[in-house]
């Protein structure tokens, strides 16, 4: 079933009665030629172009939940290309390409609005640091402007500007950052796979994979053992118990990531600002909601709820930068359970174990990343070689010590990312 | 969260600094697989774990503490180093 403006005119007058679910359920197959573990906006995505992009389609996503119940429905929707350092320069270059036609390709409205995205800076040292990563980005092909302190005034009015201990200098600008919606992120993946053949199994969680003479064979779940020759595990937040599984142990420590929304506002914030001080980033959502967060809860956690320490922590830090949003009322927390690398940087790559894939440790950026996250995974489970754009998101970049990607600066060492 | 430390009594997690897992050190010349497993490589449990945390806002003691990654449960502390020395 396409979407189409006729559709919609059709089926408006017509009573709504003709469309039908935007994907099967059908039972698993006792084979497929690959098997995706988990089905969250990567998996899923991994799965839409091994089929669009590789012409596969004998593919079970096998999710423990429900489709889209992870943290592709747990984030705060930031779609940017604003990084720094080879590997995630071009990773996040790539993957923003493909947001830009994400709408059209899968028929399905990601909702992708490209409002801007605007870093602050509060230093002579910054701006320098500012100015050296604007010119990364335009190096990469992307676009950065560095605005002064009257540009800033001019496009954030609303911003203490001369806070004591912050007082705004100015702000990186990336004019194609912007925001999606999460959740039609995911539907429309699913959507586009289901379309070509591949089976979503909800409700069915991996409790083993079977290996033989080093390579892998099926995997037994709460549904009954499904063999497969390759076997894709893009399951962030729990990567270490599925690679586990398999007998590995990842450079992966899972953390809480909280995030807030607020009621329903008119429109006050038109873009994405981060305030990097503070630890806070907000967005206003289409439905008015200020949408929020700040920084991880810094220990080890899979409860996918925070504590309130760092809750008050974000709200001081968002009073410091816009104190208009102080009589906002809150309305929803959250947390999504992210897989910290040493380095802050995600992990697509082989495995010790043949026909397993690590697609993990996505840390806070996984969602910007989805498009591109399943495009590269698709690329490497199909022709067994690396995505060119993610050629540098190697597991072995910590035990080597090549190529990492510390983009804070702050060493490539668990708890400080 | 409220971690028993054994010194100051039970106190707020905001007075505390999280280290990571609690792990023993090898010795400097177990060799590069040792080294790449403590630094990097991580059980990562998700139920009861161990894990290291410095009292700065108080006694400035290091403590390893049990605590449940899924339920924020916290079922003890004791002086890192303690076991050793007994």
């Amino acid at each position: 079933m396409r979407f189409s403006a006729l559709r919609i005119l059709k089926e408006g007058l017509t009573g709504n009665r003709g469309w039908t679910p935007h994907w099967r359920s059908p039972e698993p197959k006792s084979e497929y030629d690959i098997i995706i573990v988990g089905g969250g906006g990567h998996g899923l995505a991994t799965a839409y172009y091994l089929a669009r992009t590789h012409g596969l389609t004998n593919i079970a996503v096998l999710e423990k939940g429900y489709i889209g119940g992870g943290n592709v429905g747990r984030n705060t929707t930031i779609v940017r290309a604003n990084y720094n350092l080879p590997g995630n320069s071009e990773f996040y270059s790539h993957a923003l390409k493909l947001w830009e036609g994400l709408s059209e390709d899968l028929n399905y409205n990601v909702m992708h609005s490209q409002r801007g995205v605007i870093n602050l800076f509060h230093s002579d040292g910054q701006r320098d640091y500012a100015v050296r990563r604007a010119n990364s980005m335009i190096i990469q092909g992307d676009d950065a402007i560095v605005l002064d302190k009257a540009g800033v005034r001019k496009m954030l009015p609303y911003l203490d500007h001369d806070n004591a201990r912050f007082p705004i200098y100015g702000g990186l600008y990336h004019p194609r950052g912007g925001t999606a919606r999460h959740d039609a992120v995911a539907w429309g993946f699913a959507r586009g796979a289901d379309m070509r053949g591949v089976d979503l199994i909800q409700n069915c969680e991996v409790t083993g994979i079977d290996i033989e003479h080093g390579r892998v064979t099926g995997v037994q779940t709460t549904r009954g053992p499904i063999r497969a020759k390759k076997i894709g595990l893009a399951t962030a937040g729990r990567s270490g118990q599925t690679a586990a599984m398999a007998g590995l142990r990842l450079p992966i420590e899972s953390s809480i990531l909280q995030a807030f929304v607020t009621e329903g506002l008119k429109p006050v914030i038109d873009n994405v600002v981060t305030f990097g001080m503070g630890h806070f980033y907000i967005s206003q959502s289409d439905k008015g909601g200020l949408v929020f967060g700040g920084d991880l809860d810094f220990y080890a956690s899979y409860a996918a709820r925070g504590n309130l320490p760092m809750m008050e922590h974000v709200m001081e830090a968002g009073m410091a930068l816009m104190p208009m949003i102080g009589k906002a009322k809150l309305l929803r927390s959250w947390g999504g359970i992210m897989d910290m690398t040493p380095d802050g940087s995600p992990i697509i790559d082989f495995s010790p174990v043949g026909g397993l894939y690590l697609n993990c440790g996505w840390c806070y950026g996984g969602f910007k990343a989805t498009p591109g996250s399943g495009h590269t995974f698709a690329h490497l489970i199909a022709t067994d070689t690396p995505h060119p754009a993610a050629a540098r998101l190697r597991l072995d970049r910590f035990a080597t010590g090549h190529g990492l990607m510390d983009e804070e600066g702050t060493g490539s060492q668990h708890n400080l990312h | 969260m409220r971690i028993p430390c054994p010194i100051c009594g039970p106190r707020d997690s905001r007075e505390f600094t999280y280290r990571g897992a609690a792990l023993d050190r090898p010795a400097p010349d177990a060799g590069a697989d040792a080294w790449e497993d403590y630094v990097h490589l991580r059980d990562n449990p998700a139920g009861p774990t161990l894990d290291l945390w410095y009292h700065h806002a108080g006694c400035a003691s290091w403590l390893k503490v049990s605590r449940n990654t899924v339920t924020h449960e916290i079922t003890g502390a004791v002086l890192a180093g303690a076991e050793d020395k007994a």
